[in-house]
């Protein structure tokens, strides 16, 4: 029977390579096509300097996916916690030797790459919460105390991106946290009450906080209280968007983004750069593409007979969810924040590499969603 | 099995709801997409078409010049402007012809705007007028809603406190060229100015900031409703010099007007620029609004180069003034001593030539000391005959005569010392007799008075001395590190600084009649006549009153000195050209400008109470 054989612990690598979800690969290398074209407008129709080498990344980063699909899942599933321990290093790495760009500590040269350590971090702690939460049943979870050291595991990472300062991100990994504990099955009343607490805890904290200290949140809640922040790239986004209308100004004929007006336009803002040249058309054809990978990744997970790739599936779509929804809805001035990069399109390299090595870990998943843990309290 | 079956019957339902919750998201983002790009996308594209978000760059202040003391010496002052902002001016030919009647605009000057109109940056103001009064400017503001696109607005422009007297060392400014433009878009922008000369354009890049940005949103007629946004970017840096504005002024005032002169004074202890005074001088702040046809002609057809920064880039033959490093060269070269003499028969004879010294009857026997102070010529074709020219030229170089003085200042003359190499190469031969000319400072050498004041200060003080005229820019200290010792020998700088003592204060002395009237505070120095016409041949027993040559053939005058001789603090080179005699044209006036100095930070009082007169 096949799914027998596909229990063994070894399976030969071309029926691994069978099981790779091909439509899924295909929908990847989309996004990447799309990332070079948009890239490629960035440069004012060139390859470089932003389009080429992002191409050579991607390339790279489909073969890591690829790779990390053969990797049997129970043994990502025994590196989880390890791993999370490095991923803290490199944090810890950061806040002490990290180098500041745009005001911020978020990058540290490891083997002469330059890293991002928050971006891998979100992915190590999907990778540990699903290793924690993988064997605990409906009743073990509803324990309080099993709940502390995960909270602890999410908390530690949150807490120092946010000291970086990435507020972005800082939310973005509680959120993911918050998504797995959800998806593993803690009680709806907890959440609420974690949430009603917050609520009256926010306004007493904040009423303790130093004069600088509450001004950096106001600052980050209204940006044009900042005279120097991101107002202008707002304004000059939304009028990008405004420009480019229902059909868009056309392929490398966006005035905004190819007159320079338009800040970050490669990075953060690529998306306005995207809808510019595209339209609304272009722009909702991106999301669409964005929710298809998203809904992709969930139903591997559902597809999945194991604990632990249920739940990596939930915390992979959830990171990419939140990618798309904070990085739009940025770029559209309904939320004021900045350094979340649109995944697979917006230049930049660690958001790339983590996104990608993700979707390995997810591929693994279902290539080896019918394998049986040895400790498993069931399929 | 059950209680397992329940964890993943909640993980499907929460997974669902977890990816229906997310999926509504994205609708809402879709919807608000629509609403941004479509609904209200319209005005947006209106503002992008119309570009209602008028982006401004704001030009940075210009950093001031300052001297030793902190007195202003180029400055800004408010110039009230007409601009025209080209994304607010749908006509821009109307509006000009509106404004026209306010403030008149001549045909011209109207063709010039309307031709630049096309190719101008439209988020840079193009300017119409500039120093507008108080009237025109009153007018031009009650009218604005007449003129669409016309701005009135304060700019900056250029102001020199001191206005001629410092205008060589600082330079001017001036409007961008094209090509300048071109490298740096902020440049474009009204008011902003590049140095041209002097340290305003050595030290462009600290004085010229970056500019800032304000986004405006501004309606359909271009009135301004709000500031969206503002980047203040980064006034220019000050620029503090060494230089000591009373001394200059004191310097300027001894040169006078009508000589065609120099002067350059040094501090010996640094290398700092104190003054650096050319004559006569011209008005910098003509160039920023434009220099006239008949101005510029008046200048460039004045015999006495007006604009010319003579200090550091007229080059002289320094006469007798090069005695010191051609007894340099011989004393380290060991081919004399202190106490070496030659026989001055008031001529030297080589072959069948006479060299003659300047006086005819001869100096008789003279030892190094003697021949300095007296400018015997005949010693110093002797000493030059047995050094040989390649070793003048190294020591020469050494004292930043044909060879960089290093001052931080560009397109600084460097003067020339001939070598055998460079008369080959001309197809000469090189004689003895080419070598006995060098010897006194005549044929082909060269000198600035930067390098001169260099070289004496290196006498001075047997350090290796670089001149310099920044002490700081901004915030950054920009003063070279304190000057090596020269490693040449002792004894050779006393036997020539006695020599040069000697010049001022033995009665001997060539410049005796210039000894500092101050009890205890000597100076030391060399004079210097250097002949224009038959220059190379040493022609000196040619018996005619040079004084009576027309202006432009009368012999360069010269004259260097440091002084206090106990405690060398001042080195001064003065060049009067066409002066004649440097006894009696340049002399007196490093004199006064000496006096000047010591007086200032009373080096005159505590010297004379604390140390000895030299004998």
């Amino acid at each position: 029977m096949e799914r027998r054989r596909l229990r063994e612990t070894s399976i030969d690598l071309f029926a691994k390579l069978a099981r790779v979800s091909w439509p899924f690969v295909l929908l990847v290398v989309l996004l990447g096509v799309v990332g070079y074209a948009a890239l490629y407008s960035a440069a004012g129709g060139a390859p470089r300097p932003y389009a080429e080498p992002q191409a050579i990344r991607f390339a790279i980063g489909v073969l890591a996916m690829l790779v990390i699909a053969m990797v049997d899942i129970r043994f990502i599933a025994r590196l989880a916690w390890p791993l999370y321990v490095v991923g803290i290093a490199l944090l810890l790495l950061v806040a002490g030797f990290g180098h500041i760009s745009n005001g911020a500590r978020r990058w540290v040269v490891v083997a002469g790459v330059d890293l991002q350590p928050s971006e891998l971090m979100k992915l190590l702690l999907i990778l540990a919460l699903a290793a924690w939460f993988r064997r605990a049943s409906w009743e073990r979870v509803g324990n309080p105390l099993f709940l502390v050291p995960p909270i602890l595991a999410t908390a530690v990472p949150a807490f120092l991106i946010l000291r970086e300062p990435n507020l972005g991100t800082a939310v973005i990994t509680l959120s993911i946290g918050g998504a797995i504990f959800w998806a593993a099955g803690v009680r709806w009343w907890k959440f609420a009450l974690v949430i009603a607490l917050a609520a009256v805890i926010a306004p007493i904290a904040y009423a303790h906080l130093h004069g600088y200290q509450r001004q950096r949140i106001l600052t980050f809640l209204h940006p044009s209280r900042d005279p120097l922040g991101t107002g202008y790239n707002i304004i000059q986004s939304k009028i990008a968007l405004g420009a480019g209308g229902m059909w868009g100004q056309g392929y490398l004929h966006g005035t905004q983004g190819q007159l320079d007006f338009l800040p970050e336009k490669q990075t953060d803002f690529i998306f306005a750069l995207f809808s510019e040249e595209f339209g609304l058309v272009g722009g909702l054809a991106l999301i669409g593409l964005l929710a298809l990978v998203i809904l992709y990744t969930m139903a591997i997970g559902l597809a999945c007979r194991h604990q632990f790739g249920r739940l990596v599936a939930v915390g992979v779509a959830t990171n990419l969810f939140l990618y798309v929804f904070v990085n739009i809805a940025m770029v559209m001035g309904a939320i004021p924040v900045g350094g979340v990069p649109l995944p697979l399109i917006s230049y930049g390299g660690s958001a790339m590499l983590a996104v990608m090595a993700g979707f390995g870990v997810l591929l693994s998943a279902h290539v080896h969603r019918d394998v049986e843990f040895p400790d498993a309290a069931g399929g | 099995m059950k209680r397992d079956h329940r964890r993943g019957l909640v993980f499907t339902r929460r997974a669902l709801l977890l990816a229906g919750g997310q999926m509504g998201l994205l609708g809402l983002l879709a919807a608000r997409l629509y609403q941004v790009q479509v609904v209200e996308g319209a005005r947006y594209a209106l503002l992008a078409r119309h570009n209602s978000v008028s982006t401004r760059l704001l030009a940075p202040v210009r950093g001031r010049i300052l001297d030793r003391a902190g007195t202003l010496l180029a400055g800004n002052k408010r110039n009230w402007r007409a601009l025209l902002m080209l994304d607010q001016c749908p006509k821009p030919a109307a509006t000009l012809a509106a404004f026209s009647v306010l403030v008149r605009l001549r045909p011209a000057e109207t063709a010039r705007l309307l031709a630049a109109v096309p190719h101008h940056p439209r988020f840079i103001p193009l300017l119409v007028r500039d120093f507008l009064s108080w009237r025109e400017m009153a007018t031009l503001a009650v009218h604005a809603p007449e003129l669409p696109g016309i701005l009135v607005d304060a700019g900056m422009t250029r102001f020199y406190p001191f206005g001629g007297e410092m205008a060589h060392v600082l330079g001017y400014v001036g409007p961008p060229t094209q090509a300048e433009v071109a490298k740096d878009r902020a440049l474009a922008l009204p008011g902003m100015v590049v140095g041209r000369s002097g340290v305003e354009s050595y030290r462009d890049q600290a004085l010229r900031g970056t500019a800032g940005s304000v986004h405006l949103e501004v309606d359909a007629r271009g009135r301004v409703i709000r500031e969206l946004d503002r980047e203040p970017g980064r006034p220019g840096a000050d620029v503090v010099l060494t230089l000591d504005a009373g001394l200059q002024q004191a310097a300027m005032a001894t040169l006078g007007t009508r000589r065609s002169a120099s002067a350059v004074l040094l501090d010996v202890t640094s290398g700092a620029v104190l003054a650096m005074a050319s004559t006569p001088s011209f008005d910098p702040t003509l160039f920023e609004s434009g220099v006239s046809l008949r101005q510029w002609k008046s200048w460039v057809e004045d015999v006495r180069s007006p604009l010319l920064n003579k200090a550091t880039d007229g080059s002289y033959p320094p006469g007798s003034t090069f005695k010191p490093v051609v007894a340099m060269a011989a004393l380290a070269a060991g081919v004399i001593t202190a106490q070496t003499r030659f026989y001055c028969p008031g001529y030297l004879k080589l072959g069948n030539h006479k060299f003659y010294c300047w006086l005819h009857w001869g100096h008789g026997s003279v030892d190094l000391t003697s021949a300095l102070t007296q400018s015997c010529d005949v010693f110093f074709y002797n000493v030059a005959l047995r050094t040989g020219i390649d070793r003048i030229e190294r020591m020469a170089h050494r004292f930043a005569i044909g060879a960089s003085a290093g001052l931080d200042l560009g397109g600084v003359a460097q003067g020339f010392v001939a070598t055998r190499e460079w008369w080959q190469k001309k197809g000469h031969h090189w004689t003895p007799g080419d070598t006995v000319v060098q010897g006194i400072g005549q044929g082909f050498t060269l000198a600035t008075p930067l390098g001169l004041a260099t070289m004496i200060a290196r006498m001075a003080s047997g350090r290796m001395i670089r001149p310099y005229l920044a002490a700081r820019v901004g915030a950054r200290p920009v003063a070279p590190p304190p000057p090596p010792p020269m490693g040449l020998p002792e004894r050779a700088f006393a036997a020539i600084r006695t020599g040069l003592f000697g010049v001022v204060n033995d009665s001997r002395g060539t410049a005796y009649a210039e000894r500092l009237p101050l009890p205890g505070v000597a100076m030391a120095g060399k004079t210097g006549s250097a002949q224009v016409i038959n220059a190379s041949t040493g022609n000196r027993g040619m018996s005619f009153h040079t004084s009576k040559l027309p202006w432009k053939y009368r012999p360069q005058a010269l004259f260097i000195a440091y002084a206090p001789v106990a405690a060398p603090r001042y080195a001064l080179a003065v060049v009067v050209e066409h002066g004649n005699e440097g006894a009696q044209a340049a002399a007196p006036i490093a004199r006064e400008i000496m006096l000047a100095a010591l007086a200032r930070d009373g080096v005159v009082q505590s010297e004379a109470a604390s140390l000895p007169a030299p004998a």
